[in-house]
């Protein structure tokens, strides 16, 4: 209870804090706010010409105005309008109205009436237009009126005679913006008849100025993302639009259709020209695929990408976009892709070599060819050999929407998909290749898609072939043929780009595990082992050997059979790699084989992995052994981050939580042995040099800790309120060593302050977790803080001195996902003996081509650092496109790095590294205290400190003088 | 009556010498002017004397278009220039003009070296026939003479393939010379846009045939060559110089660098090695992909290909050939294709049309013997394919382009007769529109009627629309104005200011008209019951009753009189201005009904 008062107290204070900052910033406003009208006025008076009061207004635009004095202003800029004679000044104007209108926190219902008075009496249609842009202004302000937004669309309704396209744009506009469909009848209609805006509108589907049709369309679509709801009757006039002269207009019509279609996709049309009926979106859904054949890229690409959203298309339209109806001199011929299928089903595997398979076969009707109005015939057969990259991307996008909604079509749209990965432009290929990843559940290669598909992995794109081994992992494959071809393909690849080893060892992995009963009857070609003789024993380093091993071992593990046809090299090799890749081979049951792992533990449930046991066994250790003597909890602590720092090491996908827990309990240790320094028992002017030793552990906590909280993905809010714990701890550790090795109260005054703002803001940030702090450092603090808020510097240091000690040492829980973020620099390789030289004073550019793991938002937080032999350093912030993001989790770095410097005599080395740039007070504003705009942008995008993360690479460098 | 009258020379129902005499209001043209690659005697040429029998062609003809350098579209041109004799002006691209006279060298080259012809023409008429070559850029409007004007729009099919749109007044054609709709690895699509043109005279290569996706068709010779190569066979593609041989090119350079094959790919012909620098300069006329790329690497500049020596033909081991030409008719392709024919490992793939009369007709339809000249007869035991990589719009992409331009009537040429018919229905059928497919020297006529612009002066528009509510593009509107016609234009403007211009004075026209009314009352009731009549129907209109006993009715004055003979009989005057007509006329229509009953 006590403790609750306390905190509300601490509470109220800081409230005062603020409203007194808020009083002097307001007092600031009212010094400003009349000065600001006033000055208008007169700059307006003395302008001479039109140009010189346009200047003024220019001027005047450029500095923001506060909501209070907005009323003023407005008043000031109609009384000059009225006068102005000039129209552009008066376009200014109105343009400013509009601009002040949408002030924040002022209502700019006081202005309505002037502007429609205004104009009324304009005749200049620039002006006139502008206006109304300035009533729409007005007209959002204020949804909830309903007399001003009727009284807005009458005027607009009135406008829309108008002779100037300019007008009637905004006119629509404004009725899109602000109109209602209902009528919604007996409430303060008062007089003004409410109108049908959705017949309003469309009545200027048919003008004769295409901007008029574009807007008129765009108005309608406003009102559908308005939430009103659109009456079907539009849909025919939609469909006319379709065939306009205009690109925009059919590009705006066929998002009219779409939404239609998406509003009453059930709804029967009639097909002209016939007694038939169909669905709506059926037919909408044959409509825009007719657009995908259109003369103008950009409604290609619109009706593209409105595909992939029409999931409620019947399944006998969705499969006709991939049909061509193929003909030959009138006769129906078979596509090759129905070829393809047709050689494998009926056994035979050579590939379409024999004379005339082509040929055409059955005479068609020539009557029943239908040349255009077929629909959606073949409507992603266009897309997706477009001529321009966009559409061909957007078509690949639909395909793969419209496949994750419906596996038939996913089987039929795979032969497409496979040939996309033959594309000339590499971002579509992998963008296909991605397509195709999303989809791989609902589908089974067959053995010439996958001949494609692995015809790829020579790509010399990186991206390419990464996205091919994800592909592969989670691809079904229908034959034994098959895996063996993936994993020749694979193996070649490996040769030739040994660079993509891990990934593809990855790729096996799962390809084993996916199909043990195809990779069965392959083992024995695999291992080339014979039944009679004994065959050589492989080398175990080779990469490809282990890639083998790993498909092997991976389908051995849901396949007992399999491990009998092993050699007995073979065994000795799993049990190596077991140790060594162990995220790569799965632990095997073998029979006859009494392997040491499960021999020792037969008790352990078998999904359980012994060193996560282990992990959990020696953390356990930790935390239950306390209270032990002080040398042993220190040696404890030793053994323990030894061992968890090797089983990082080992174990990848325990190396985040292993190295989380040890960087944690190396803190601890530190803090433990700073505490246990003799320093503490003599008198201060003593150990002068002695601290050391202390202030450079409290330092070192400090960084750890930083490194806690910013290098690891997955940290939850429990595990930060471990790390501020702890670097709590550290500042009072440097706190106390400060007060020890300074003489003088002053500085000392200004530091305790400061600590104990700390605690505070500790306390604001974490309230809800202190519950869980029972016993800690801070619980016992946040205690004592009354006595300590009044209490002097020495007495406050005495205070920590002995809580630092009393302490107790928090247990760290373990989140479920955590990974340590790290970063390999791939280029430069730092392994040329050849000097890069350059003119000094110019600049050259460093390629760097990083692959950075578990980062957060890598675009703002990943920065390269280049440190010169002179000490210099460099930071530069790579530009956010420079980020790709291959795969979840991973991100790659591709940039360029400006190097300068003054010449050498003689080339020496630049560190390139990279570095992790954190801010800790960024994550705070979650918290309910600080409202929104109070803090300023600088502070949420300023940089605290920095972490390295990656190894520094050494460049060569040799700035040459100038020649003269 | 106007009329555009269209007579093929070539092309007519039939692939080879294209070459189409258009008459369009007045103007004489002529499209492409082609040789024919099955005949070797005068019929591979035009019959230029249709135009003329005597006297310069010059005089007849307006100018010539070439649409692309394919020889069955500009092989003619020297003789139609040089030996016939025409001094006008011929359009071509900026690539056609370069590319062009490379090939009808090298054609000359092959028919008087090799087959030895005299009366051919020579490289120096090569040359004079270019210098009369004016360039036209892609969407540029060149204007011929004062009313013809021409604009060329992008084809694809070989580079530099342009489709032209021929212009006089409002009357348009546009030939499409050959055009592709579906892009490839070094073209794009072609394009038009919506111009609405009398006559759209496009080719028909393709008429009945709808095409596979092309990346099938591109994996198929790819696999195809590979296999052949990894087998140790040797590949010949027999192709034209230009246009598909780069295509294929692209497409085994990148494959090669892709697999990394080490078999050697050769390109016959030292003019290939002038046409790839074309290639390499005209990256505007490419596609998406190499104008985006060519800053990086132009793909034209080939690693993997070299070029061809005869000798390498007998080398063992696998190769890949491009030889031309691309039918197999003569020169080297044929020479290797001997070589070559006897050995069933290797592949010979024709990656276009086939003209009939030529070798590569004859295997692709399954002949395996052939007599070749001094009565050898060669057996084909090496592989034929047929790969449609011809660049040509297949029925679908016909009728996208017909789509796109809406024209008002379509003509089919380049294509053969039977297939033609089946297309021409179908346009007939779809889109509603005349289709016509003439044979080689039949005229077609196609009455136009051609719209005649009027200028209105903005005043009268203004005060026109200023009376009506909007103005609907469904419903007509009268308009009343006096039309000018001066210097051969057109002008509708306010009759008062025609009077000013002309320099007339203005005559008021009035119509007056007696009615007879029996009415025994005075003068002055009958006027007041008129006027009340009046005013009753007459409600929009401004009735009033002048103190001098007068009513008028807007500007139209009635005056009763008694009768001079018959006092029982009043007599109406009723007068109007020529511009009240209407009015005038109802009024009096409706005081000849008479007075209703007065209530009296």
């Amino acid at each position: 209870m006590a403790a609750h008062l306390k905190k509300r107290v601490y509470e109220e204070f800081t409230k005062v804090v603020q409203q007194q900052q808020e009083e002097i910033t307001a007092k600031k406003l009212r010094l400003t706010k009349p000065s600001k009208s006033a000055a208008l006025h007169i700059d307006l008076c003395k302008a001479t010409s039109p140009a010189d009061a346009l200047q003024y207004l220019l001027q005047f635009a450029r500095k923001p105005v506060e909501a209070e004095s907005v009323e003023g202003v407005v008043r000031i800029l109609l009384e000059h309008y009225y006068k102005e004679n000039d129209a552009s000044v008066r376009l200014k104007i109105a343009s400013l109205l509009g601009l002040l209108s949408k002030t924040s926190g002022f209502s700019p219902d006081c202005i309505m009436d002037d502007a429609i008075n205004i104009l009324q009496n304009e005749k200049s249609h620039q002006v006139l237009a502008q206006l109304l842009d300035t009533l729409l202004a007005i007209g959002t302000k204020l949804p909830e009126n309903q007399a001003i937004q009727m009284r807005l669309v009458d005027v607009a309704c009135k406008h829309l005679t108008d002779t100037s396209h300019g007008v009637r744009n905004k006119c629509l506009q404004l009725l899109g913006n602000l109109g209602s469909l209902e009528k919604s009848g007996t409430k303060d209609t008062e007089g003004l008849a409410t109108r049908d805006v959705q017949k309003i509108i469309g009545d200027y589907f048919s003008d004769q100025d295409p901007r008029v049709r574009t807007a008129a369309i765009k108005a309608m679509l406003q009102l559908h993302e308005r939430g009103l709801k659109l009456q079907q009757t539009i849909y025919n006039q939609a469909c006319k639009l379709l065939s306009d002269d205009y690109e925009q207009v059919r590009s705006a019509a066929v998002q009219l259709i779409w939404v239609v279609s998406q509003l009453y996709p059930e709804s029967i049309v009639p097909i002209p020209s016939s007694n038939e009926e169909i669905r709506l979106v059926d037919d909408a859904f044959g409509k825009i695929c007719h657009m995908v054949s259109d003369g103008s890229w950009v409604v290609r690409v619109q009706a593209a990408k409105l595909l992939g959203s029409m999931e409620q298309v019947s399944s006998h339209f969705l499969e006709q976009t991939l049909d061509k109806k193929l003909m030959s001199d009138l006769r129906r011929k078979r596509t090759a892709h129905e070829r393809a299928k047709e050689l494998y089903s009926s056994g035979e595997f050579s590939s379409g070599r024999k004379w005339g398979d082509d040929a055409p076969k059955e005479e068609i009707d020539t009557g029943a060819v239908n040349l255009i109005e077929s629909g959606a015939c073949g409507a992603f057969v266009h897309g997706l050999e477009d001529e321009m990259y966009e559409v061909r991307i957007a078509a690949v996008e639909a395909l793969c929407m419209l496949a994750q909604s419906s596996p038939s079509f996913a089987e039929k749209c795979l032969d497409f998909l496979v040939d996309m990965f033959n594309d000339e432009i590499e971002e579509v290929r992998l963008q296909s290749i991605h397509t195709m990843r999303k989809i791989s559940n609902n589908i089974t290669l067959r053995e010439d898609q996958l001949d494609t598909v692995l015809a790829v992995l020579e790509d010399s794109s990186r991206d390419i072939r990464e996205a091919l081994h994800e592909l592969l992992c989670c691809t079904n494959v229908s034959t034994k043929e098959g895996i063996h071809l993936a994993l020749v393909e694979l193996l070649k690849n490996l040769t030739k780009y040994p660079t993509d080893r891990d990934s593809i060892w990855k790729c096996l992995k799962f390809l084993g595990s996916r199909h043990p009963t195809l990779v069965l009857p392959l083992v024995p070609e695999l291992l080339s082992t014979h039944p009679f003789f004994d065959t050589a024993e492989p080398d175990m380093d080779d990469p490809a050997y282990i890639a083998v091993l790993v498909l092997i071992f991976n389908a051995a593990k849901t396949c007992p059979t399999m491990p009998a046809l092993f050699s007995d090299h073979t065994f000795r090799h799993y049990a190596y790699l077991r140790d060594s890749l162990s995220h790569l081979v799965p632990a095997l049951r073998l029979p006859g084989r009494k392997l040491v792992s499960s021999a020792v533990s037969p008790n352990i449930m078998p999904h359980e992995d012994p060193s996560q046991q282990f992990l959990q066994q020696s953390l356990e250790r930790v935390y239950s052994l306390q209270h032990l003597d002080p040398q042993g909890t220190q040696e404890l602590l030793e053994f323990t981050i030894r061992d968890l720092q090797r089983l990082g090491e080992l174990q990848s996908e325990l190396a985040g939580v292993a190295d989380f827990s040890a960087t944690y309990l190396q803190c601890q240790l530190l803090l433990i042995k700073a505490l246990q320094e003799k320093l503490w028992n003599v008198a201060a002017p003593l150990y002068l040099k002695q601290s050391d030793l202390a202030s450079a552990a409290a330092k070192q906590i400090m960084e750890e800790t930083y490194k806690m909280e910013f290098m690891y993905s997955g940290v939850e809010n429990k595990q930060v309120v471990i790390i501020h714990h702890m670097r709590l701890q550290a500042k009072a550790l440097q706190l106390i060593v400060t007060a020890r090795t300074t003489r003088g109260v002053d500085p000392l005054f200004g530091m305790c302050e400061k600590f104990l703002q700390e605690v505070d803001f500790f306390q604001r940030c974490f309230i809800a977790d202190l519950p869980h702090l029972q016993d800690s450092f801070v619980d016992k603090l946040l205690d004592l803080m009354p006595r300590l808020m009044t209490s002097k510097p020495a007495e406050v240091v005495k205070i920590l001195q002995t809580m630092l000690r009393q302490s107790t040492f928090l247990h760290l829980p373990l989140p479920e996902q955590i990974h340590k973020a790290s970063a390999t620099i791939i280029e430069p390789a730092g392994e040329s003996d050849n000097p890069l030289r350059f003119t000094s004073g110019l600049v050259v550019a460093l390629d760097v081509d990083a692959t950075l793991e578990h980062v957060q938002d890598p675009q703002s937080t990943v920065k390269i650092q280049v440190l010169y032999p002179d000490g210099q350093a460099q930071m530069i912030h790579p530009k956010p496109a420079d980020f790709r993001n291959p795969g979840p989790g991973r991100h790659r770095l591709i940039t360029q790095v400006y190097l300068s410097h003054t010449a050498w005599t003689e080339p020496c080395q630049v560190e390139v590294r990279l570095l992790l740039a954190y801010n800790s007070n960024a994550r705070i504003p979650k918290s309910p205290w600080i409202e929104g705009g109070e803090v300023s942008p600088q502070v949420e995008t300023s940089i605290e400190g920095t972490i390295p993360f990656s190894k520094p690479v050494k460049v060569y460098i040799m700035p040459k003088p100038a020649r003269r | 009556m106007p009329e555009i009258r269209v007579t093929p020379l070539g092309a007519g129902q039939d692939v080879g010498r294209s070459c189409i005499l258009v008459s369009i209001a007045g103007k004489n043209v002529m499209l492409d002017c082609g040789m024919h690659m099955g005949f070797n005697d005068d019929r591979r040429f035009p019959d230029f004397s249709y135009i003329t029998q005597n006297g310069r062609l010059t005089d007849f003809l307006d100018c010539v278009i070439i649409s692309h350098f394919h020889l069955d579209h500009c092989g003619a041109l020297p003789y139609f220039s040089e030996m016939v004799g025409y001094d006008g002006p011929i359009y071509m691209t900026p690539p056609t003009q370069a590319i062009c006279p490379i090939l009808l060298e090298d054609y000359r080259k092959i028919a008087v070296d090799k087959k030895g012809e005299a009366n051919f023409f020579t490289s120096q008429m090569i040359k004079d026939c270019m210098k009369k070559v004016v360039a036209v850029h892609l969407h540029q409007t060149v204007q011929v003479d004062d009313e013809l004007e021409i604009k060329a729009y992008y084809a694809g099919h070989v580079l530099g393939a342009a489709m032209f749109q021929i212009k006089v007044g409002s009357e348009s054609v546009v030939y499409t010379g050959d055009y592709n709709m579906t892009p490839d690895r070094h073209l794009g699509a072609a394009w038009i846009d919506r111009c609405r043109p009398n006559l759209l005279i496009t080719e028909s290569t393709y008429a009945t045939t709808i095409r596979d996706s092309k990346r099938c068709r591109e994996r198929d010779f790819l696999k195809k060559v590979h296999e052949t190569v990894e087998r140790g066979g040797k590949v010949l593609i027999p192709v034209f110089a230009l246009g598909r041989a780069q295509e294929l090119c692209i497409l085994l350079e990148t494959f090669w660098e892709r697999m990394n094959l080490k078999a050697p790919i050769y390109f016959s012909t030292g003019l290939t090695e002038k046409a790839n620098h074309y290639y390499k300069l005209f990256i505007t006329w490419t596609n998406q992909k190499i104008r985006k790329t060519f800053v990086q690497r132009n793909m034209f500049e080939f690693k993997h290909i070299k070029a061809f020596d005869r000798a390498f033909a007998d080398n063992p081991g696998p190769m890949v050939v491009f030889a031309t030409p691309g039918m197999l008719h003569a020169g080297q392709s044929l020479q290797i294709f001997r070589k070559w024919a006897g050995n069933e490992k290797n592949m010979v793939i024709m990656p276009g049309y086939c003209v009939q009369g030529t070798v590569g007709h004859k295997i692709l339809s399954g002949q395996r013997k052939l007599e070749m000249e001094g009565r050898q007869v060669l057996e084909v035991k090496m592989q034929v394919e047929y790969m449609s990589f011809s660049a040509h719009a297949d029925a679908k992409g016909i009728m996208q382009l017909i789509g796109q331009a809406e024209p008002e009537h379509v003509l089919l040429v380049h294509g053969e007769a039977k297939k033609m018919e089946f297309l021409k229905q179908k346009i007939e059928q779809e889109f509603r529109v005349n289709c016509y497919m003439p044979a080689n020297g039949e005229t077609v006529t196609l009455p136009t009627s051609p719209s005649i612009p009027v200028g209105i002066s903005l005043g009268l528009l203004k005060r026109e629309m200023a009376q009506g509510l909007l103005p609907d593009a469904k419903k007509p509107r009268l308009l009343q104005g006096t039309l000018i016609m001066k210097d051969s234009n057109f002008r509708l403007v306010s009759s008062e200011q025609a009077l000013k211009e002309l320099g007339l004075a203005e005559h008021q026209l009035r119509f007056t008209c007696r009615v007879h009314l029996h009415d025994a009352r005075k003068e002055q009731e009958t006027v007041m019951r008129v006027y009340s009549h009046l005013k009753s129907i007459l409600k929009d209109h401004c009735v009033q009753h002048l103190p001098d006993g007068s009513v008028t009715v807007e500007s139209i004055l009635i005056q009763a009189a008694a009768h001079s003979e018959d006092p029982g009989t009043k007599v109406l005057l009723v007068s109007w201005t020529y511009q009240d007509e209407e009015l005038g006329s109802y009024l009096t229509s409706l005081l000849k009904k008479g007075l209703p009953q007065a209530p009296s």
